[in-house]
């Protein structure tokens, strides 16, 4: 038997000739599964993946539901004995997946940009041309959803960026970046929860601390909280 | 009690893994060769899950600071006890004040200590693993240093639960013959078996034969994070861009150097990069043994051969046991 890849043939992302993300089912060893929807990686397409985590989390052979940036990781307590009809109960469940409005805390976080805190701001006007004014502005501007958590214990993925100050990631790593770093790494943008290595370009920093393992739950935000940045203070 | 006498950088209070906390960021943690912690925790009749400790560099040395039954398995390294060799896949007593002093491997990467009762530190989130990012869990949640004494699950006094160790002890066949996973032609290459994923099919044909029949060898850029891989590359047909998204300890990503990094156990639990393919769980303990310069080998298998290989992992631990409970029920008799 001819081990499949996909469990069915869905056109991919990675196919020439299509520009556009398209639904992709795909294995992650025997028990884990990942689920990419299809389209943008916008707010209504992240509403409808909270939905599908909800409605997923119900199914008893369901170990846990991790909601990524548009995409959504099952893993399973067992190995499925028929993964095509795991693959179709999952598509027909993304079907009747609504948008699922969350009504969420919201947190409003003081940061100083540039300075030590933030030591690629000016990495971000190299690549971007615009003034260190703009892009805190530009930065500051927007009130953020949180879409996902992951990378590390508390680290909330953002939407809502924009997209002008979008900034590659770093080709080398910065080995230590202190917890609360406020950094751009691609169109993302996000704060990080403890001490450790990113390959984000750093621009500011915040007091606040999104983790506490003795907590219940332990992260201090969930998907479809918000997050306003105040410009506490510009260091140039 | 135990005393750490002396213990290289990376020493970590270990259990099978801390699961079902991937949606707050917070990855499994845990044994990387967790069938050598399992095999321990059965040689000393304790609970399946108990915590361990994973020493990776040595020298390390303890000091049995109580009477307690102990076990070392996954790698050999030349063990002694007050200078009495200890075999190794054995559990034997020792005494209070006894030094337990591990040399340097003969073969593998990773030894597990384990104690009567297990490591006890408190379980944060469900697990005693070390978890490096954020420091929690483990032992103060930091890798061993010299001067820590760690408790175990038995109060002062008390001999292990099940008892019936012998002085001299006794010990098991290593998993490597139980399990057996050999390639033709090559002794000194690691098999494992791989599982395509995502973006499989979007690297050219000729990159994906060479994956698959040439050897990838483990960089010094290796760790409990991930393997950094040397070998042929892979190219993909054109770029990938992927969105981040939940991984699981075994994915290996593809960087755009097309050199390849097995994320694993302390890895983070979401990524980027494109994924060629998944180590699956049943083999994990495979690569956990695997040291710095050695080879891996890749052996392409679909989601059935997946599955049967961790039935077949779980049979041989329940073997195991049987026969360990045997052993113990024929001292005692």
């Amino acid at each position: 038997m001819k081990p499949s890849t996909k469990l069915r043939e869905i056109p991919s992302p990675t196919q020439p000739g299509s520009d556009a993300h398209a639904l992709q089912i795909s294995l992650l060893g025997a028990k884990a599964i990942l689920f990419e929807a299809p389209g943008a990686m916008d707010l209504p397409q992240q509403r409808r993946i909270w939905d599908l985590a909800q409605r997923l989390a119900d199914w008893p052979e369901v170990a846990e539901v991790v909601p990524g940036m548009a995409n959504l990781m099952l893993v399973l307590r067992q190995p499925p004995s028929d993964i095509a009809s795991v693959e179709g109960a999952l598509r027909r469940a993304w079907e009747e997946s609504v948008e699922l409005h969350i009504e969420g805390r919201h947190l409003a976080l003081d940061v100083i940009y540039g300075g030590e805190g933030g030591p690629h701001l000016a990495d971000v006007v190299a690549h971007t041309g615009l003034s260190v004014d703009d892009i805190v502005q530009m930065h500051a501007a927007p009130l953020y959803t949180v879409y996902a958590l992951g990378s590390h214990p508390g680290y909330c993925y953002l939407g809502g960026m924009d997209p002008r100050i979008a900034t590659p990631r770093r080709k080398v790593p910065v080995v230590r970046l202190p917890g609360g770093s406020v950094s751009i790494g691609g169109e993302q943008t996000g704060v990080s929860a403890s001490d450790g290595p990113s390959g984000w370009n750093t621009i500011g920093h915040t007091q606040m601390r999104f983790f506490d393992p003795r907590r219940e739950p332990p992260a201090i935000l969930a998907p479809g909280d918000t997050i306003r940045f105040n410009i506490a203070k510009v260091i140039k | 009690m135990i005393e750490i006498l002396a213990t290289g950088a990376l020493s970590t209070v270990q259990d099978l893994g801390r699961f079902g906390v991937l949606r707050y960021g917070v990855g499994t943690s845990g044994a990387m060769d967790d069938l050598a912690l399992a095999i321990g925790n059965i040689l000393l009749g304790n609970d399946s899950n108990a915590a361990g400790i994973e020493v990776p560099i040595l020298p390390f040395r303890v000091r049995f600071t109580t009477d307690a039954d102990f076990a070392l398995t996954g790698a050999d390294c030349e063990a002694t006890l007050d200078g009495q060799p200890v075999p190794p896949w054995w559990c034997r007593h020792a005494r209070q004040g006894q030094v337990l002093a591990l040399g340097v491997p003969r073969s593998g990467a990773r030894a597990y200590l384990s104690v009567a009762g297990g490591i006890d530190v408190e379980p944060v989130l469900g697990s005693r693993s070390t978890q490096m990012r954020g420091n929690f869990g483990g032992f103060e949640g930091r890798p061993l240093k010299k001067g820590d004494a760690l408790k175990t699950a038995l109060r002062q006094g008390e001999l292990t639960p099940v008892s019936g160790i012998s002085s001299s002890g006794f010990g098991v066949r290593p998993p490597q013959l139980g399990l057996p996973l050999t390639l033709s032609g090559s002794q000194e290459q690691i098999p494992v078996r791989v599982l395509p994923a995502g973006e499989y099919e979007g690297y050219t044909a000729q990159s994906l034969e060479a994956f698959w029949q040439q050897p990838w060898q483990v960089t010094p850029q290796s760790d409990r994070y991930g393997y950094r891989l040397e070998g042929p590359g892979l190219q993909a047909a054109r770029p990938m861009e992927m969105r981040s998204h939940g991984i699981v300890p075994g994915v290996i990503q593809v960087p755009h150097s097309g050199q390849p990094i097995i994320q694993l156990r302390d890895a983070q639990p979401s990524g980027g990069y494109p994924k060629v393919g998944t180590v699956i769980e049943a083999d994990l303990w495979r690569l956990g043994q695997a040291r710095i310069g050695q080879s891996l080998r890749f052996i392409r298998v679909d989601h059935a051969q997946a599955s049967a290989a961790l039935e077949e992992k779980a049979l041989y631990l329940a073997q195991l046991q049987q026969a360990v409970q045997m052993q113990r029920k024929i001292w005692n008799s």
